[in-house]
């Protein structure tokens, strides 16, 4: 980056190459959202009591989640793309606690 | 466009060494600072969908609570098998839009265009399973409003259901179930209506040989979209078509 008149080292400050995935990461994302989808589905017939929810979103957060990373390239995009994308799915679950906060306290016992 | 001004006001330039692509705009100092900033922009975008969406999860969530027994029996109305297949088609559609923008950095102009092709015919297909799924609710008089039919609700027993059956007042509140339904799945439909009508414009673009020479930006930014509208879906898979399921009863 030395040919670009950047003092401040702004422009690029962690020089962060610009990285293209090669098809065989994505052919195993997709082989492994594929795989996950079977379970999930899998695990909706089998009684789990209370953990049948909770494996069903943990299942579709990991899904989320390796779709971001990879598809979305974001595990190498820089710092602060990454910061922003935290940022958004952080302020979302604050919302949702503060919202369920008021909620329940208003119907005690009752959840 | 800059290389006009470029032309016309050579020196003026003169601290911008490096040889701009026609896709460089003069007012970002390199590439990368340009791909960054379109790649910010583009996620800032993407966190309005996410409070957007996040609102309807959110509904979601509290009204399952509050109605929680007619929210599994309305659950269990939908069908798993073409829920299943469709999140398997959606997933496939995300996995060709990766290649797309893959094609497009390798600056392979053909199989970018095939690979945007095969996105979008796997959205049309999405699209029509979804339509054959609210088909069958239209024709159980599902859809909420002055007809809807609570019947299956009350007595399931007299449509061959294993359900336990609700009284009416709660059977009446399935109706939540299925607004929300359709609230959700019909905007996740309209993003991939809205989604399809891109790929198509983007796909002749890439046709004319635009995004094969360098210039990916477009393709990759579409890609976050398209790829957006997954997640909502991998969310909401299982929301209403899974967790309500109860294999023990």
């Amino acid at each position: 980056m030395s040919q670009y008149h950047d003092p401040a080292n702004v422009t690029n400050p962690e020089h962060a190459e610009h990285h293209i995935i090669s098809p065989a990461t994505y052919i195993a994302v997709f082989v492994t959202l594929l795989i996950f989808t079977g379970i999930t589905v899998g695990a909706a017939y089998i009684d789990l009591g209370i953990l049948n929810p909770i494996v069903a979103l943990a299942i579709a957060c990991f899904k989320a989640v390796i779709v971001i990373l990879f598809f979305m390239h974001v595990k190498y995009q820089s710092r602060l793309v990454k910061l922003t994308v935290a940022a958004g799915f952080f302020t979302f679950l604050i919302l949702i606690t503060m919202t369920l906060t008021d909620y329940m306290s208003r119907a005690w016992g009752l959840w | 466009m800059d290389n006009v001004s470029v032309a016309t006001q050579p020196h003026t330039h003169e601290e911008h060494h490096h040889v701009s692509l026609p896709q460089h705009r003069h007012h970002f100092e390199t590439e990368e600072q340009q791909r960054e900033a379109g790649t910010f922009g583009m996620w800032l975008f993407l966190l309005t969908e996410i409070m957007f969406f996040g609102g309807l999860f959110f509904a979601y969530l509290l009204y399952r609570n509050w109605y929680h027994d007619a929210f599994v029996a309305a659950s269990n109305q939908l069908s798993i098998p073409l829920g299943a297949a469709n999140t398997a088609v959606l997933i496939s559609s995300g996995f060709f839009m990766a290649l797309g923008v893959w094609a497009a950095e390798v600056r392979k102009k053909g199989l970018l265009v095939l690979f945007l092709v095969i996105t979008t015919v796997l959205g049309f297909i999405f699209l029509g399973v979804k339509y054959v799924e609210y088909h069958e609710k239209w024709e159980k008089h599902h859809i909420p409003g002055a007809h809807f039919d609570i019947s299956e609700f009350v007595n399931p027993q007299a449509y061959g259901l294993k359900e336990q059956p609700l009284a009416p007042d709660m059977a009446a509140k399935t109706q939540i179930f299925f607004s929300l339904y359709f609230a959700m799945t019909g905007m996740h439909a309209l993003h991939m209506i809205i989604g399809i009508g891109l790929l198509v414009w983007l796909t002749w673009r890439s046709y004319r040989g635009e995004f094969s020479a360098g210039y990916v930006a477009p393709i990759e930014y579409f890609g976050l979209y398209w790829h957006f509208v997954d997640i909502v879906w991998i969310f909401l898979f299982p929301l209403l078509y899974l967790i309500n399921r109860h294999p023990g009863q």
